[in-house]
């Protein structure tokens, strides 16, 4: 299921010195072309129908059409990632459409305790650090 | 009429780029969950002064396996036993695994799953009647750390609201280690051996994809966590969908390939995966069987694997085969049996299992039952919910083929190759599983070459480190790499090769392309050289016919062996003609090379293991069954970077844990 980008809705970020789809694909697919100031998907056939473009994409230019080999046409999938849900609306070739809206995250972005302070003792201990801070026990086994 | 050449993509290659010197303590190769682990824990053990970076091929949030989201973790020990995951992970893989590296892992995967959910990943809880809460709702209950109940699919998988799993972990690992000491969309290619010690790694090289720039990266000591290997067999869509793979089609086994080749021990090669899975679109199967408690039926509509012929057909494979749970390589055996009788296709059975849940459900509980279906898509698989959308497939009026993939190496799902490492330096470890280092010290995920370590996919005999335990698996290096910088303090980084040289082998591709593509007037057909993408069909098209493959149920012989042990040759011998215009193709050059390299490995075990170990994953058809007389020991092998010879051996497996 490539991803495309809508032609009227990509503005090639601006010209930003980071172009968020270009950014975010994890196989290097996508593209700025500098003259037309537009992206593309540069390999269909090595997309992997992540969406993390499609979730990126600030002006909601990438859309993805199933694959060719085996996906009929006129069915979509779209998903609008907020701050703490995902809205998904997925729509059946016949018509039908279902919504469904998922919990992504329980913290504000950017707060993830990495416990930048912690500074661990023992190297020469089992245990990791925060495992070490709260004091647990490594066990060893049962064995034969 | 003539076209002018043009290039492909649109950073294009230059003949001479430029070049960055680095030289670290500690330097981490990969960007997935294994790699933010280490990234997460390494700079709490490191003392002042002390340097790491960290190089990803990709943009950290959304790269490795997890890039797209999970609807599991499926390791979490939680209230069972750490032996009982012992127990587990052993039978599912036939007996022989590293059960010290197991255990070991069983000791600290919690403790990455309790972060994540401080850092704010969503797990579903039970409430106090019993019933199911989302990861929002479930907060009312607690944390699993102070005891609140997660929402099990089967013993050890947990239930989460994963779209932004990556995303949420990558920020932990980034804040920890520091932007300044993390180089994105830098592709590492080889390794670099010490110029004066033996055996000791001491840098690596690679390049940006987004400039013309080489990297030489000295360190004393590296992680090398890039995943597994994806794309080396063909796979069953040919089109636009071969990208459609099962795991990430960016994963081209380059831990595996940069590893062996200065010399690191490799284990349980020919161990792979072959996934039975949703048809064609891939999306999971594990909540439909573990959570809404569907059957897989034959084309007869027969539930196959609980006929009297599939028990008697286990009963071979005993002990693995009468356990409680069915180890995943013999239920493709199963499904595989009846699709070769004419008894295909098999279809999971949601209609049934729907009406089932339906029946017990008020229509609020029946709501959420239908959006825990989907999500188990959109979380990690959106193509499948696309596919269904497409087919007008409502999985409670249609049921849907599942079929087995095309295969794939890894080490932390249900597959165990890799690396042989070294696990704790502990009395109830056996010996022979320590790899001691030049200073005779152990040290933990170690490979056999000096101050290279692994984790998640790269460590073999132990799967179903999956997610978490990957994760939990790259702090345990981390440490353990802290620990060898502290040992060999005096140990100064030197490589042999010139800045030159090592350039000039990185951009080989780039020159070669730019030296001959004026010849024609189609700049992908050229007699003199040849693009990636040609190379790939090459490698998918011949593991496909003689390596076992799907073309022929999984089934090779000692004859086709042969036949593809040629074809690779050949293939790297053409390697050294492959032609990069741009950036992007200068990648796929050097992953090409890195799955080649690979899949030799895997198949030069195929060729030692005289046995079928794995029926299902794949079959040696001159050594059917299993050979407990022979071969119950790990196959391992090694290559020599100096005499570019391979030695393929034998190791004892011991048994630690009791049955």
């Amino acid at each position: 299921m490539p991803s495309f980008v809508i032609q009227e809705k990509c503005d090639g970020c601006k010209g930003g010195d980071k172009t968020a789809c270009m950014y975010i694909c994890p196989n290097d697919l996508m593209v700025l072309d500098p003259n037309a100031m537009k992206a593309y998907n540069q390999e269909p056939n090595q997309c992997w129908e992540c969406f993390s473009c499609v979730k990126i994409c600030p002006t909601q230019a990438i859309e993805v059409r199933g694959y060719s080999d085996f996906v009929p046409l006129g069915s979509s999938v779209m998903p609008m990632l907020g701050t703490e849900d995902v809205m998904w609306t997925c729509k059946f070739r016949n018509g039908l459409v279902k919504r469904f809206k998922f919990p992504i995250r329980t913290t504000p972005e950017g707060t993830a305790n990495a416990y930048t302070d912690l500074k661990a003792k023992d190297l020469d201990s089992e245990l990791l650090a925060t495992e070490e801070a709260d004091g647990l026990v490594y066990k060893a086994p049962e064995t034969v | 009429m003539a076209l002018p050449n043009k290039v492909l993509g649109e950073l294009k290659a230059v003949r001479d780029p430029e070049v960055e010197e680095r030289e670290v303590d500690i330097l981490i190769v990969g960007g997935g969950m294994a790699a933010t682990g280490a990234a997460f824990e390494a700079k709490k053990w490191m003392s002042d002064g002390q340097t790491v970076l960290l190089c990803d091929k990709a943009a950290m949030e959304r790269s490795g396996a997890v890039a797209q989201g999970l609807s599991a973790i499926n390791t979490y020990i939680g209230e069972n036993a750490i032996e009982d995951y012992v127990r587990m992970v052993r039978n599912d893989l036939m007996g022989i695994v590293r059960e010290d590296l197991i255990f070991d892992l069983g000791n600290h995967i919690d403790d990455s799953v309790h972060l994540f959910e401080e850092w704010g990943l969503p797990m579903w809880k039970k409430s106090a009647e019993g019933k199911t809460l989302n990861g929002k709702k479930g907060m009312s209950m607690g944390t699993l750390k102070s005891g609140a109940a997660p929402v099990r699919t089967g013993k050890w998988q947990i239930m989460i609201n994963g779209e932004s799993y990556k995303r949420i972990v990558a920020e932990a690992a980034k804040l920890a280690l520091g932007d300044e000491n993390i180089l994105e969309r830098i592709f590492i290619v080889e390794l670099l051996l010490d110029a004066n010690k033996e055996n000791q790694v001491a840098g690596a090289v690679g390049f940006s994809v987004r400039e013309n720039k080489v990297y030489i990266i000295k360190c004393k000591t590296m992680l090398v966590a890039c995943g597994g290997a994806v794309n080396i067999y063909q796979p069953r869509s040919v089109g636009e969908g071969m990208g459609r793979a099962w795991y990430p089609v960016w994963n081209a086994g380059s831990t595996y390939t940069m590893c062996m080749k200065v010399g690191a021990e490799l284990t349980m090669m020919e161990n792979r995966f072959t996934p039975a899975r949703f048809k064609d679109g891939y999306g999971p199967v594990g909540a439909w069987f573990l959570l809404f408690k569907a059957k897989a039926l034959n084309g007869l509509g027969e539930n196959f694997a609980a006929s009297d012929a599939a028990k008697a057909e286990l009963a071979k494979y005993a002990p693995y085969g009468t356990a409680a749970v069915t180890p995943t390589c013999l239920r493709n055996h199963l499904m595989l049996f009846e699709m070769k009788a004419g008894r295909g296709p098999i279809m999971m059975d949601t209609v049934t299992a729907l009406a089932a849940l339906a029946a017990k459900l008020d229509k609020k509980e029946l709501k959420s039952l239908e959006s825990e279906a989907w999500e188990d898509f959109l979380d990690m698989t959106c193509g499948q919910a696309n596919l269904w959308c497409a087919q007008n497939c409502e999985p409670e009026k249609k049921n849907s083929e599942i079929m087995p993939t095309e295969p794939y190496l890894l080490g932390s799902h249900s597959g165990c190759c890799g690396l042989w490492t070294s696990g704790p330096d502990l009395d109830w470890v056996p010996d022979s599983y320590k790899v001691k280092a030049a200073n005779g010290k152990v040290y933990n995920r170690m490979t056999t070459v000096d101050g290279l370590f692994t984790a998640g996919d790269g460590v073999g005999g132990s799967g179903h480190k999956f997610s978490s335990g990957s994760h939990a698996e790259g702090r345990m290096a981390a440490k353990a790499m802290v620990k060898f910088v502290r040992d060999n303090a005096d140990f100064t980084p030197a490589i042999s090769q010139t800045s030159q040289e090592l350039v000039d082998m990185i951009y080989k591709p780039v020159r070669t392309y730019m030296d001959n593509c004026e010849y024609t007037t189609a700049v992908d057909i050229n007699p003199n050289y040849l693009k990636p993408e040609g190379m790939a069909f090459r490698l998918m098209k011949a593991t496909h016919e003689y390596g076992a493959g799907t073309a022929t149920f999984y089934q090779t012989s000692t004859k086709s062996l042969e036949i593809v042990m040629d074809l690779l040759q050949v293939m790297r011998e053409d390697c050294d003609k492959l032609a990069a215009g741009d950036l992007h193709e200068l990648m796929r050059c050097w992953e090409i090379f890195h799955r080649i390299w690979t899949v030799e490995s895997h198949l030069r075990h195929i060729q030692f293991r005289k046995e079928t170990r794995y029926p299902g994953f794949y079959y040696q058809s001159d050594y059917p069954g299993q050979d407990d007389e022979n071969w119950f020991c790990f196959t391992n092998s090694k290559y020599d970077p100096k005499a570019g010879t391979w030695d393929t051996f034998k190791r004892d497996y011991i048994k630690i844990i009791p049955d």
